[in-house]
């Protein structure tokens, strides 16, 4: 295959960014498209030019590492799939391709296509946990859960913090991010016991980092490569709304 | 640590197997609660080894700094791991003990790792499942709400504890939601996007390490009493293995150049489940879960014309028919069939693609078919709902939605990366290195032979001998980090309560950033033409050779000299973009893979040394006649601990002699 790839370049945080553009040969349909973005930079490395930074680890779909918005989609055009699983195969020989990092003003652009995503965990640190110190824990099998219960908390607590959920929504809201650590702990007894005072916190912080709100877009779900669903945001709300109502002791 | 005659002690204490631990633990020296607050210890690595550990330490009061390369603690590679955690809980009533677990992982590791570590490790399994379920790790549980057990890798008991295919992502999210609330709380201050690049000696005692901003390029000081590595494997020495792409081996062999001596590195896990390579570009290889193996069938096909036709896409797997398949495990294996340990499964295939029957383009491939489970779930599943007579179809349709409830993200993740479906076509298959059970040397108290420097997790030696069970590194990262370290690093901590804060001022951290930021500019200064990648690509082949499933006296002595001449290479022609004071990530590998080629050569020298085959490690000069490998206890029960005198020198070999009080050394067999 033969791409066009018009790669947004910024040296910095501070600096203005602009697209370049490259092309590239010999692409097979096999490779991943990080292990395409691979080759771009070795072959920029040989023509003594500085490679593209973005970022990347497990290569397996689960670090929540690797970003991109690829065409205006973040992880690109095929559903539940993070950017490092995507394949050539599924783009056509001659294309032009379109590489942006994450836009949103709680990510703010480090370089190149890296993005800084602190906000997420900031927001876990909040109160996305459950409050138990090394050693306390009785038998794990002393409370026992329903299994669908589990496995509704399961499939919130699958999300990966990638951030696609922000850089899909037009407002830039964490919210399906922050309802699915709401509801994976909210819906397990282990958790239940400080509900309230997570889910207060766990907005907060969410709106201190300058994320935008929810208008019911559903676009995070839709980009979301874990297909975390936006019911959790419903969760949320209920479980906000209530601990609004009954609870003090938010700090 | 004592060291006579080049001979390492474990500090092991004395007493009974079984009391060992508990005992040893009630009569440490404790630090009292208002000196831990004086007391400050780094930690370096945010999986699931330094986040529990880092969590631990600064619930019980102690000043943690905590240090990691990605953009979050939640990224480390310990999240990829799908298949499951050991404990020996004995939920299934089948038999297992402490005794057990601990038994089948001495065995495991054919008898290549220290007993007393062994049985703490078998010991404290039971309570990491108790605080990972305190902390929400969502387990699988049954209908009765309790929890779901599989049999898993090379064992016959159903211990293993399993969150769909992410446990390591669950259990990691755990500590790092516990890493998180001691952030909040101010015990833990957290470094992201920051490398270790030197540790920090201080008459002799670890006191601190440089750090590089990896967004700035600062070269940062930072001191505390004791030092704690849980930076994992080296697996990525081979360039292409399941490891994240940024997994290293830097922190280790810093530490290794400060005199911490290196364990074992010959002992490297092949995992026989991994998709084969499809191309020259590619930059790494995806695991599929061991836990297939508790399903699937491997087999190639038993004619060579069969097997090339299928190579050439003349035919398909379903054009086999069963007579000419050959089940090549359950065919050596009688007793463990598809279920034998890795090391074992990876030869085997191995042995069946050098015949000429591998099944994928490049001969390196063997099937792992699906069929008859799907079939026999699908009849149980009919059973269950009453339907009398089903039709194939309808079996095979339920039974397909057995096998999806219990792997259905690896089916669809194959399906990704390969293109082809599972469910209808076998799998693809091939061995890739996985784990590296080789580390930093360490003692009882996983203290290294460097006073004050801590390894913990995959970066250290300790557990998993020549050869690791499944499911069995997420159960050591955890059992290291929450229940042994906090305990253990208090003997070296107890001596340092009037130890005042370190002051990073001194000149040892002085020189140390100088020699950081020497060999940072040496490298900028080459300014030849081939990349970095590309000498990590031509290291990982001579490795991948000469020191990967099969290894020989003559391979392992070419490739030290290849290993050699590439490092010559590396320091005439490497080509480095961009500047050391930015966000550079070629610097990052370019250091990265300098410590790599320092590390394939003591690995080579290991492996030369080991005159015999042991778990991961095959020499082909040793083997039984029909081809399984051959020990000698006699002369090789001992740790190879090698010290390194710089990279133009011989290392210097210290030997830690096993000893095996509590288990008969037998020859591992699983027919």
């Amino acid at each position: 295959m033969k791409l066009t790839l018009k790669i947004w370049r910024q040296p910095s945080q501070n600096v203005k960014g602009k697209f370049e553009t490259y092309s590239l040969d010999n692409v097979s349909e096999h490779m991943s498209f990080l292990e395409m973005l691979d080759v771009l930079n070795e072959k920029l490395s040989f023509e003594q030019k500085v490679p593209i930074a973005f970022e990347h680890d497990c290569r397996e779909g689960i670090c929540g590492t690797c970003s991109l918005v690829i065409n205006g989609q973040p992880h690109g055009p095929l559903q539940g799939t993070t950017t490092c699983q995507l394949h050539m195969r599924n783009f056509k020989d001659g294309e032009t391709i379109v590489i942006e990092p994450y836009r949103a003003s709680a990510f703010p652009v480090l370089k190149d296509l890296s993005v800084d995503r602190g906000a997420l965990d900031r927001i876990i640190q909040a109160g996305g946990f459950i409050s138990v110190s090394t050693g306390q824990a009785q038998d794990a099998n002393a409370i026992p859960i329903e299994k669908d219960v589990a496995s509704h908390a399961f499939d919130a607590a699958t999300c990966i913090g990638c951030g696609a959920c922000v850089a899909a929504c037009p407002n830039s809201s964490a919210m399906l991010f922050t309802s699915a650590k709401v509801a994976h702990l909210a819906l397990l007894p282990q958790g239940k016991v400080e509900a309230q005072k997570r889910v207060l916190n766990m907005v907060r912080q969410m709106d201190l980092e300058n994320f935008g709100n929810c208008s019911n877009i559903t676009a995070c779900e839709a980009e979301c490569p874990k297909g975390i669903s936006v019911s959790n945001i419903a969760l949320m709300n209920r479980e906000f709304l209530s601990a609004s109502f009954s609870s003090n002791d938010a700090n | 640590m004592h060291m006579d005659n080049l001979n390492l002690n474990g500090n092991v204490p004395s007493g009974d197997l079984s009391d060992k631990w508990t005992t040893y633990r009630s009569t440490l020296p404790l630090v009292a609660p208002n000196n831990k607050l004086k007391i400050e210890i780094i930690v370096v690595g945010t999986g699931l080894a330094g986040a529990s550990a880092a969590a631990t330490l600064g619930e019980l009061g102690y000043l943690v700094k905590c240090y990691s390369f990605h953009d979050s603690p939640r990224r480390a590679h310990s999240i990829a791991a799908q298949g499951g955690i050991n404990a020996a809980k004995n939920y299934r009533n089948d038999g297992d003990s402490v005794f057990r677990l601990f038994y089948d992982t001495i065995k495991g590791g054919d008898y290549r790792s220290r007993e007393a570590n062994v049985y703490r490790l078998a010991e404290v399994s039971t309570s990491i499942i108790d605080q990972a379920v305190a902390q929400g790790v969502p387990f699988a549980r049954e209908y009765g709400g309790l929890l779901d057990n599989r049999s898993f890798g090379g064992v016959q008991v159903s211990r293993t504890f399993y969150a769909r295919g992410q446990t390591g992502q669950q259990l990691l999210l755990g500590a790092y939601q516990s890493l998180s609330r001691q952030i909040a709380l101010g015990n833990v201050k957290m470094f992201t996007r920051h490398e270790m690049i030197e540790l920090v000696l201080k008459d002799g005692k670890a006191r601190g390490i440089i750090a590089r901003n990896l967004l700035t390029g600062e070269l940062e000081k930072h001191g505390a009493h004791a030092v704690v590595l849980a930076t994992g494997g080296y697996g990525n020495v081979f360039y292409l293995s399941t490891n994240a792409m940024n997994c290293n081996v830097t922190a280790a062999m810093r530490a290794v150049a400060k005199g911490a001596f290196m364990a074992n590195p010959c002992f490297t896990q092949i995992h026989p489940t991994c998709i084969p390579q499809m191309g020259e570009y590619q930059s790494k290889l995806t695991l599929m879960s061991e836990s297939l193996r508790n399903d699937g069938r491997v087999w190639v096909p038993a004619k060579k014309e069969d097997a090339k036709a299928i190579r050439d896409g003349v035919k398909t797997a379903l054009d086999i028919p069963e007579t000419d398949r050959d089940y090549f495990l359950e065919r050596r294996y009688p007793a463990f069939g598809n279920l034998v340990p890795r090391d074992v499964a990876s030869r085997a295939a191995k042995t069946a693609c050098d015949e000429g029957n591998g099944i994928v383009p490049t001969g390196l491939g063997v099937f792992l078919d699906f069929s008859a489970a799907i079939e026999r779930y699908g009849k149980s599943k009919a059973n269950i709902l009453g339907l009398a007579n089903p039709s194939n179809a309808k079996v095979i349709e339920l039974g397909e939605k057995v096998i999806e409830e219990k792997y259905g993200n690896l089916f669809e993740m194959y399906e990704k990366i390969s293109g082809e479906n599972p469910y209808k076509f076998p799998m693809k298959i091939y061995p890739a290195v996985h784990y590296t059970m080789g580390g930093l040397w360490v003692d009882y108290n996983l203290m290294t032979n460097v006073p004050g420097l801590f390894s913990i997790g995959e970066s250290n030696f300790s557990d998993h001998g020549a050869n690791r069970l499944g499911a069995s590194a997420l159960m050591q990262g955890l059992a290291d980090g929450y229940f042994v370290l906090p305990y253990t690093i208090g003997t070296f901590l107890s001596e340092d309560i009037s130890t005042p804060k370190l002051d990073v001022n001194a000149p040892e951290f002085t020189a140390a950033a100088d020699l950081a930021k020497q060999r940072i500019e040496k490298l900028f200064a080459i300014k030849g033409k081939q990349s970095a990648e590309s000498f990590h690509r031509r290291l990982g082949k001579i490795i991948w050779e000469y020191c990967g499933m099969s290894r020989t006296a003559e391979g392992l002595t070419s490739a030290r000299k290849q290993v050699r001449a590439l490092r010559d290479e590396f320091y005439a022609d490497l080509y480095l973009p961009g500047v050391a004071n930015d966000l550079n990530p070629e610097l990052e590998k370019a250091l990265r893979v300098a410590d790599f080629i320092d590390l394939g050569e003591i690995m080579v020298v290991d492996a030369l040394d080991r005159n015999e085959s042991c778990g991961g490690h095959f020499r082909e000069e040793y083997q039984t006649p029909d081809g399984e490998a051959l020990r000698r206890d006699d002369e090789y029960a001992y740790v190879s601990a090698w010290e390194f005198k710089g990279a133009d020198q011989d290392p210097i070999l210290h030997k830690e002699i096993l000893h095996f009080d509590n288990v008969e050394l037998k020859t591992r067999s699983y027919k």
